[in-house]
């Protein structure tokens, strides 16, 4: 019997020969993730037990970019505890807030998390790494005390479910409306506990940034983890990237599935989800008039250079509509800069966008755009829960990039084909 | 180990938004998490809770983010334990990690309503409802599932084990 790429990286990080869903493991590590959110509960509860000490100083990664730059006291107290803890530990995966990006960006972009690894994060879209053939899954702030002290967790051994993705990816349709198509056809809880495994053409065509979106909001179907298989476009990302060796695992063609779901993506169009759930989605010539107060483009979902430059298509020689705020976070330092270079600051700045530094601030109703009573924002982030941006009587819709820019140009949810005219 | 108590009832999909929204999740006081308790669903749910009470919801509870402060908030105000038909993964692993017991049962939450007398045995996962005068079953806690519980969580659990 044959067994799914999630099951030979667990497999080989367990230390046996085979795994089989529903086996109960105990997995080392190779990377463990912490932000200023979940991290300070994890180091007070290392020192309350007298365990201040870390398994590997150079497989631990710390990164401020919630409430960061630090938005009050609270928050900097917090970030002063962590880079207390990476000073103290010497950790070699410190990002400080000039280096920094949202951590889900940063760790690809970086090269840190790599095929084949086994990650925790302390942050549930630490699945987001699923995206380059790692097993990520996140975890809560004891587990990530606990990785950080014997880098190693117990984990039950996911079922998984094939998605498979025919056809070809119509204009201004991208892996995030795969994957609200997705989590819309199977429910918040369609993937509960399971591994969703992403493959087809349309996914071999699809570039890392794609990958890493679809990843990303697998949790949002309640999973585990979301992977692909490593090919030919992970390695070119790769390239340049690390110098650690890394392993490359591929699912058996008799691996065993507890469910296959097959798409034919050709006619699907960008698709929206509305409040309060990410699988409440309809595509966008079904949203009807729903206008706007601020757009969102950026985060761990979607900010990465792919999706700025998609903004910029459809903002250039464009104005924000007249109460609209629009909202640019670039999810790194690097993609900043390469932003920068790429001209689209000017174009963002002509539009009337402002650009903030890196954090996942109003994704998480934190700071850098936080909703008021009655307010409604289109965001492409991952979830759009009551309260999620703000006061728990705002609104949250979610979108690809395209869509957002496109909403920000008329102030109501629109179609791209409505401001980009061919 | 066995609780008695009162039961508060919720729907599907509780996300930890509602739970306790990330602003309050800057502390790490669990008194603090638990005045925001539930907030987006109820505001003076805090005020409600006494301690013993139970929860009961339906499926896919506490989806959403990893932050631990949800089941923290939750503990904090008294709840013993939550039965729902399905819990959201991470939320699983974070409650039995900060010492909050979870049953799942397919069938019980489509019964038992708000303000019914419950017992809770997680040796046997019997759960019996004192108002309906009728029994649910749900998996039994493994004996050593509950003896992280019964140490107030994982790291007090490892604490333990580190000074044996």
């Amino acid at each position: 019997m044959g067994a799914t790429i999630t099951e030979k990286i667990l497999a080989a990080h367990a230390g046996t020969e085979e795994v089989d869903a529903g086996d109960l493991i105990n997995a080392k590590i190779d990377i463990v993730m912490g932000h200023d959110l979940s991290i300070p509960l994890a180091i007070d509860e290392l020192e309350r037990i007298g365990a201040d000490r870390v398994f590997d100083r150079e497989r631990i990664v710390l990164v401020p970019d919630h409430f960061t730059p630090n938005k009050d006291i609270t928050s900097a107290e917090n970030c002063k505890q962590m880079k207390e803890f990476a000073k103290r530990h010497r950790i070699s995966h410190y990002y400080e807030v000039g280096e920094m990006g949202i951590a889900h960006a940063l760790l690809p972009e970086k090269g840190i998390v790599l095929p084949g690894d086994v990650v925790v994060g302390g942050d549930s879209h630490t699945c987001t790494y699923g995206g380059l053939g790692a097993f990520a899954t996140g975890v809560g702030s004891s587990d990530l005390a606990a990785a950080i002290l014997t880098g190693e967790l117990w984990f039950k051994v996911p079922e998984s479910m094939k998605f498979v993705y025919h056809g070809n990816l119509p204009k201004w349709v991208d892996g995030k409306d795969l994957i609200l198509y997705t989590i819309g056809d199977i429910g918040v809880d369609g993937a509960l506990y399971r591994a969703m495994e992403f493959t087809g053409e349309v996914i071999e065509q699809l570039p890392m940034s794609g990958r890493l979106t679809m990843a990303n909001m697998a949790v949002e179907a309640g999973a585990k983890n979301g992977i692909f298989q490593p090919d030919r476009v992970t390695e070119e990302y790769l390239r340049g990237r690390t110098r650690r060796p890394y392993r490359i695992f591929q699912s058996d063609r008799d691996a065993v599935y507890a469910d296959v779901r097959e798409y034919d993506v050709s006619q699907i169009e960008p698709q929206v989800a509305f409040p309060y759930l990410p699988s409440n989605v309809k595509p966008i010539s079904q949203v009807g008039n729903i206008p706007i107060d601020q757009v969102v483009i950026g985060s761990c979902t979607n900010g990465r250079i792919e999706d700025l430059r998609v903004a910029a298509q459809i903002l250039r020689g464009n104005k924000v509509a007249p109460y609209v705020r629009l909202i640019i976070i670039p999810a790194t330092q690097g993609v900043y800069r390469q932003a920068m270079r790429e001209g689209f600051f000017e174009i963002f700045l002509d539009a009337n966008a402002v650009i903030s530094t890196p954090t996942c601030g109003p994704c998480v109703g934190g700071h850098m755009g936080v909703l008021a009573k009655g307010e409604r924002a289109i965001s492409t982030t991952n979830r759009n829960f009551i309260g999620r941006m703000g006061h728990p009587q705002s609104e949250v819709y979610l979108s690809n990039p395209a869509v957002a820019a496109a909403s920000a140009v008329k102030g109501r949810i629109t179609n791209p084909e409505e401001v980009v005219k061919n | 180990m066995i609780f008695r108590g009162r039961v508060w009832k919720f729907g599907n999909d509780v996300d930890t938004d509602v739970i306790i929204p990330v602003r309050y999740c800057q502390t790490t006081d669990p008194q603090e998490f638990g005045k925001h308790c539930m907030e987006g669903i109820d505001p003076d749910f805090h005020n409600k809770v006494k301690p013993g009470d139970i929860i009961v919801a339906k499926k896919n509870f506490g989806c959403g983010s990893s932050r631990e402060p949800a089941p923290i908030a939750i503990k904090a105000i008294g709840i013993s334990c939550i039965i729902a038909k399905t819990f959201a993964r991470i939320f699983y692993r974070n409650a039995f990690n900060v010492g909050l017991p979870l049953l799942e049962c397919k069938d019980a939450p489509d019964h038992i309503d708000e303000g019914h007398e419950i017992e809770v045995n997680l040796d046997t996962g019997e759960i019996r409802d004192f108002s309906l005068k009728q029994s649910f079953q749900a998996k039994p806690i493994p004996l050593f599932m509950q003896d992280l519980l019964r140490d107030g969580g994982l790291m007090n659990h490892l604490a333990k084990k580190l000074t044996k």
